[in-house]
């Protein structure tokens, strides 16, 4: 079994405790963050594990890349702590195992992996993409697995992503343009910690669509819009990837609103927190959300992410929001349609 | 669809009747159910009596070839299916019709159809020599033409039909788009005598015309129906055709917009009925109705029920000839034509010559002559040029 | 038998009434497991003048009539046992009236769920009726008639509680109006404060008359509406769950599934719960109702609010749910029947495992499925099986899932909903002889010819 290559001398030596101390759902000073992540190390018991909602952003918080997320995910596993309920990890279980039927349009050296979300499907077309389809792979097959972090089985997604890694490998495919940032961010972080090889190269869907864009320049008609970034919990395994959002924006003429919570400080969509902590705190942070979008004058609300469509784009959109996907922001941008949309 | 296929499949209908509405479920969008109202008659009646012949359980007679052949294979019924062999419904019933074709079980009527077809290439009965009485002087399809103008039978030899021959004719020729038409030449396309089963005779349709098509060095062909549109869209390649083809809808779409042809104002109020065989078959709206907008002073009123879930004219499956729907207000067309007349509009606008022969028709039967015009597109256009 | 033909032809016309054997075919059947038996003739009436001629014909001539809406009951209950007349209703489709202040409508006997949905929408969209999940042509009047369900069925009980009036043409062919409007112009009460007559042929499966007009009540539409699906793994939870959910009166309809396919819904139990209002506000207060509930067994992580894309929340949404149809393909074979027992909340664990153990035993795939009825006084658990229709060992064995299933709920207490003859026997076994005694004399005497859809409901 691949263990996590984690440097406890770095957490015992760490004055910040970043990780705990800047938790939006946890409230803990420097000292008692210390303590309880000196627990959660060493395998004690600590009330952090049940009150962690798997946000991930502590992932992004630790400033030593000494993944404390992946550190929580196997203690709660290793303590039988569901973050979700039993069914319905046991539904993210089933949904996702595979079942040897391979989805694929005609593969290639470069192709796009939709994981095992059809939307994304949805989603790329047109000439953002034309460049690379049908080179493609959809399905539980090619599932990244990240997902579990949410359920605390770091053992399905060490025991599942070699598999995995060889369906990718096995369709001739070497260079993978990744749709989701949980796939972007499994194979190359997650993996790496684990000491899992990947032997092809993962590229970024931002860096992919800001790449057309400049080749489309000519297409591009600015938007001339405001539009709120929500950034989702995935974005945290790849920080270094935010800087696209602000270059893909630049070049189709959208103001990213400076709000309160963006960027490091971004919310949770919310959809885990309702489904498994209850209403007043699902709601709390959709809430909080949403009226900051409101506040800072958005637009659109801009979703990187399938999964946080669904608990969050009709709420936006009853607020007089219009909810979007990047994809089809740029798409409008170069005056192509719409693919995915809300109606209320 | 290999007759194999769908006597392996039919028993898959639930009966569940989702086939007999629109989408919004407001009235039977199903043209036989709509007409004759025995569950037998739509989609699910006609599934279950098609299984129960091949079990021997029914045996063939009249009552049958007039459930079987009165389907006009409109596609509603695939449109609103909840099942996945939704797409497979009228390929199964064509593969029924196709079997009892070869048992030689066919109405006496479809019989007629596929003589005059074979004998006059053309189910009217008229004579070959005549097919091109209505072209005066329009110009033969030369090698080097861009476009050969597929005109049909009834565009040929149906007097409404005719008019909208010349009235497309008169929009290409102002246009200065280079077209010819076959004239006398021109084969019959085939798409009634595919949907009616007789394979064999729609191979050698499909063969002369592909052969002729090659030898004139053919590459791009214009439809004026869109039954032919869709044959050979979809059925003549895997014979072997090797062109491109467009219903004249999605060319004239395209010359008004790059003003290729000048229009003048039409203060007409018009409704637009989806044929079966550019809508639901090819999903084709919105071009149609991009160029009535086009033309200035012409107001476009929808009926309730348009686009997907448009009801047929019941003129599909040779049904123009045919009629087996006719008969009483409840005859497809004529319902139709009184949801045309209850937009408020002055003009039925149709984009095939089959609409056009059941809806003239219709509007006839209904006392709203004078009232409620018909008109093709090409007419329409035809009328506006500057 | 030739005369009938020609005196049915002479009511109706010749174009609506049929000797021929592909109606007769088609109309002996229905899309369910019972046993096909072909009709004499098929008729179908534009009027009660026409209804009731057809009525006197059969009694002179002693032949039996089964009125029949659309046969999605699946329990053979408009196939015509003895042979016969069927009576197609579907010609009498027209939507008579609406009095939006009493909110209510009346219907002819053959108007269809889909056609008033979308008249309602058209014309009085602040109003709705309790729309069952089975397809639109679905008529009301048969739907009333056997005591069907809809989506508000977990706020104001059966689809025939929701019935202000009938006008019912007797098997002897008098044309009999019941409730308020056999006083007055008004349908709003279908019996109180007179005698509720109501029950004469309300459940009684065509055997008692005709129905030929249905008051129906209407409900408010609002404006949104959303839906929440609870998971749990544990049945036994599930009647607890539900008493805590109906308890705070916030919810339209709650129906619950299971299922084994697709594999992301195998092992667990959902509760769907509809949600509707006219603002954020309501629906935001009704949900965090929902969700405070049930707080305890998310907290035990028993249980959960499922998040489901979009297009998986439009398609439960969609009333009808026609999703729910797409179960009988599930064989590729076009069939599936259900038997739908109402019982008390508390049998529905053992009616949830026993669904899957005779799937199991009978090798046949399943559907367990259950809606909430009157705010949990009671529920209808669905016991469906699905069949290859090409597949006549595989169709026996749903037939004896069915009948072992509805075999255990009887002798649980359970009711037979919608029985087939089968299964109206085994409730007739069951029932107090004096109960069953008054069935049987009452239908005698509303129906001294027995020409009624005879077979159902008939004591030996």
């Amino acid at each position: 079994m691949p263990e996590l290559k984690f440097d406890k001398a770095k957490c015992d030596d760490c004055k910040a405790v970043s990780c705990l101390v800047k938790c939006q759902y946890i409230d803990l000073d420097k000292t008692k963050a210390k303590k309880e992540w000196q627990k959660v190390i060493n395998g004690q018991d600590s009330f952090v594990l049940k009150a962690c909602v798997t946000c991930y952003a502590c992932e992004e918080y630790c400033t030593f890349g000494n993944h404390p997320l992946y550190m929580i995910v196997e203690r709660q596993e290793e303590k039988g702590i569901l973050p979700q309920s039993r069914p319905i990890t046991k539904q993210a279980i089933n949904m996702t195992t595979a079942q040897g039927k391979f989805l694929v349009g005609k593969p290639e050296k470069t192709a796009l992996s939709f994981c095992a979300i059809p939307r994304l499907y949805t989603l790329a077309s047109g000439k953002l993409f034309e460049n690379v389809l049908p080179s493609w792979v959809l399905g539980t097959e090619f599932f990244c697995q990240a997902m579990f972090l949410h359920f605390a089985r770091m053992s399905v997604i060490t025991e599942n992503l070699p598999k995995i890694i060889d369906n990718i490998w096995n369709q001739g495919i070497r260079e993978v343009i990744f749709l989701h940032d949980e796939c972007y961010g499994t194979f190359t972080k997650l993996a790496p910690a684990y000491g899992i090889e990947v032997p092809f190269k993962s590229i970024h869907y931002f860096e992919h669509i800001y790449k057309r864009l400049k080749e489309l320049g000519h297409e591009i008609k600015p938007l001339n819009v405001k539009a709120a970034y929500h950034r989702n919990c995935s974005a945290r395994l790849v920080p270094e990837t935010d800087h696209f959002v602000d270059d893909i924006f630049g070049l189709i003429g959208v103001e990213r609103v400076k709000r309160e919570y963006d960027h490091e400080n971004a919310l949770c969509c919310g959809g885990l927190l309702l489904t498994s902590f209850g209403y007043d705190k699902g709601h709390d942070v959709q809430k909080r959300n949403i009226d900051d979008m409101v506040k800072f004058g958005a637009e659109y609300c801009v979703f990187n992410c399938p999964a946080c469509w669904d608990p969050l784009a009709e709420k936006v959109a009853r607020r007089g929001i219009k909810p979007i996907h990047i994809i089809d922001l740029c798409k409008l941008a170069i005056g192509e349609k719409q693919a995915v949309e809300v109606t209320v | 669809m290999q007759q194999q296929d769908y006597a392996s499949q039919i028993h898959r209908c639930f009966r569940c009747g989702y086939c007999k509405f629109p989408t919004d479920y407001s009235s039977f969008n199903c043209p036989p159910y709509r007409r004759f109202r025995f569950d037998t008659y739509s989609t699910s009646g006609r599934l279950w009596l098609i299984y129960a012949w091949l079990k021997g359980e029914v045996e063939w007679s009249e009552r049958l070839a007039e459930v079987l052949y009165t389907c006009t294979t409109c596609k509603n019924c695939t449109e609103q299916c909840p099942m996945k062999f939704a797409p497979d419904i009228v390929d199964w019933i064509v593969g029924a019709r196709s079997d009892m074709v070869e048992k030689g079980r066919i109405p006496p009527r479809v019989a007629k159809f596929f003589e005059a077809v074979y004998g006059y290439g053309n189910p009217l009965k008229l004579l070959r020599s005549d097919r091109a009485a209505w072209a005066n002087g329009t110009k033969m399809y030369a090698p080097g033409d861009e476009y050969l103008l597929y005109i049909g039978c009834l565009g040929s030899y149906d007097e409404n039909g005719q008019k909208m021959a010349k009235a497309l004719v008169n929009v290409l020729d102002v246009a200065g788009i280079s077209f010819g038409i076959l004239g006398s030449d021109e084969e019959c396309c085939g798409n009634e005598i595919y949907m009616l089963g007789e394979m064999g005779l729609f191979q050698t349709l499909v063969e002369k015309n592909n052969q002729k098509f090659k030898e004139l060095g053919v590459k791009k062909i214009i439809t004026l129906s869109p039954h032919a549109y869709n044959v050979m869209k979809n059925r003549y390649p895997a014979l072997g055709a090797n062109f491109e083809v467009y219903h004249y809808t999605q060319l004239l779409k395209d010359l008004l917009k790059e003003n290729k042809v000048k229009i003048s104002p039409n203060k007409a109020k018009v409704t637009y009925q989806d044929p079966c065989f550019l809508g639901r078959y090819n999903k084709i709206y919105e071009e149609p109705r991009q160029i009535l907008r086009s033309i200035p002073g012409l107001e476009l009123v929808e009926m309730e029920k348009n686009r997907a879930d448009a009801f047929c004219c019941g003129g599909g499956s040779g049904n123009f000839i045919m009629d087996l729907l006719a008969g009483g207000e409840d005859s497809p067309a004529r319902v139709r034509a009184r949801e045309a007349y209850a937009t408020g509009a002055d003009t039925l606008a149709v984009a095939c010559p089959s609409c056009m022969t059941m809806f003239t028709d219709a509007v006839k039967s209904e006392d709203l002559d004078g009232k409620l015009a018909v008109k093709d597109i090409s007419q329409i256009v035809s009328e506006s040029l500057l | 038998m030739s005369d009938i033909y020609e005196a049915l032809v002479k009511i109706v016309g010749k174009d609506y009434a049929s000797n021929h054997h592909e109606e007769r075919y088609f109309y002996g059947r229905d899309p369910g497991l019972m046993t096909p038996h072909e009709a004499d003739y098929v008729v179908m009436p534009a009027t009660t003048e026409e209804v009731q001629e057809i009525v006197k014909l059969a009694n002179r001539e002693k032949v039996p009539i089964v009125p029949k809406g659309a046969g999605l009951a699946l329990t053979g209950l408009v196939i015509p046992l003895k042979g016969g007349i069927v009576m197609d209703m579907k010609r009498m489709d027209k939507i008579l009236e609406v009095n939006e202040n009493a909110r209510y409508v009346v219907v002819e006997g053959g108007a269809t769920h889909g056609a008033l949905r979308d008249y309602l929408n058209k014309r009085h969209p602040n109003l709705r009726n309790s729309l069952p999940e089975s397809p639109p042509i679905t008529t009301i009047a048969a739907n009333v008639v056997i005591h069907g369900q809809g989506r508000l069925t977990n706020q104001y009980g059966f689809n025939s509680d929701m019935v202000n009036g009938l006008e019912v043409v007797l098997p002897t062919g008098e044309v009999c109006k019941i409730g308020s409007c056999s006083v007055g112009p008004y349908w709003f009460s279908k019996g109180p404060p007179l005698p509720d007559l109501s029950g004469l042929f309300l459940g009684w499966l065509g055997t008692t008359g005709v129905l030929t007009k249905v008051g129906l009540k209407l409900y408010p539409k609002k404006r949104i509406k959303d839906l929440e699906i609870f998971v749990t793994d544990k049945e036994d939870l599930i009647p607890d769950i539900i008493f805590k959910i109906t308890h705070t009166e916030m919810v339209e309809d709650l129906a619950i599934w299971a299922q084994e396919r697709p594999l992301m819904f195998r092992g667990n139990y959902h509760i769907n719960t509809f949600l509707t209002a006219d603002s954020e506000g309501e629906l935001e207060m009704k949900r965090k109702m929902v969700y405070d509930s049930v707080q305890e067994y998310v907290d035990s992580k028993d249980a959960g609010f499922m998040t489901m894309n979009l297009d998986m929340r439009r398609d439960f949404m969609d009333n009808p749910q026609k999703s729910m149809t797409a179960f009988a393909d599930v064989r590729r074979g076009g069939g599936f029947e259900y038997a739908g027992p109402i019982i008390p909340l508390e049998l529905y664990p053992e009616c949830a495992r026993k669904v899957a153990e005779l799937a199991v035993k009978y090798r046949v795939v399943y559907g367990g499925s259950g809606r909430i009825i009157h705010g949990g006084h009671c529920m209808m658990f669905s016991f469906a099986y699905t069949f290859n229709r090409a597949d006549l060992d595989e169709m026996d064995r749903a037939r004896r899932a069915l009948h072992e299933a509805a075999e255990f709920v009887a002798d649980k207490g359970g009711l037979l909903w919608k029985p087939n003859i089968d299964e109206q026997k085994i409730m007739m076994e069951r029932m107090d002889p004096n109960t069953l005694k008054l069935m049987t004399n009452i239908k005698k005497f509303l129906d001294p010819n027995g020409i009624m859809n005879p077979g159902n409901w008939e004591a030996k």
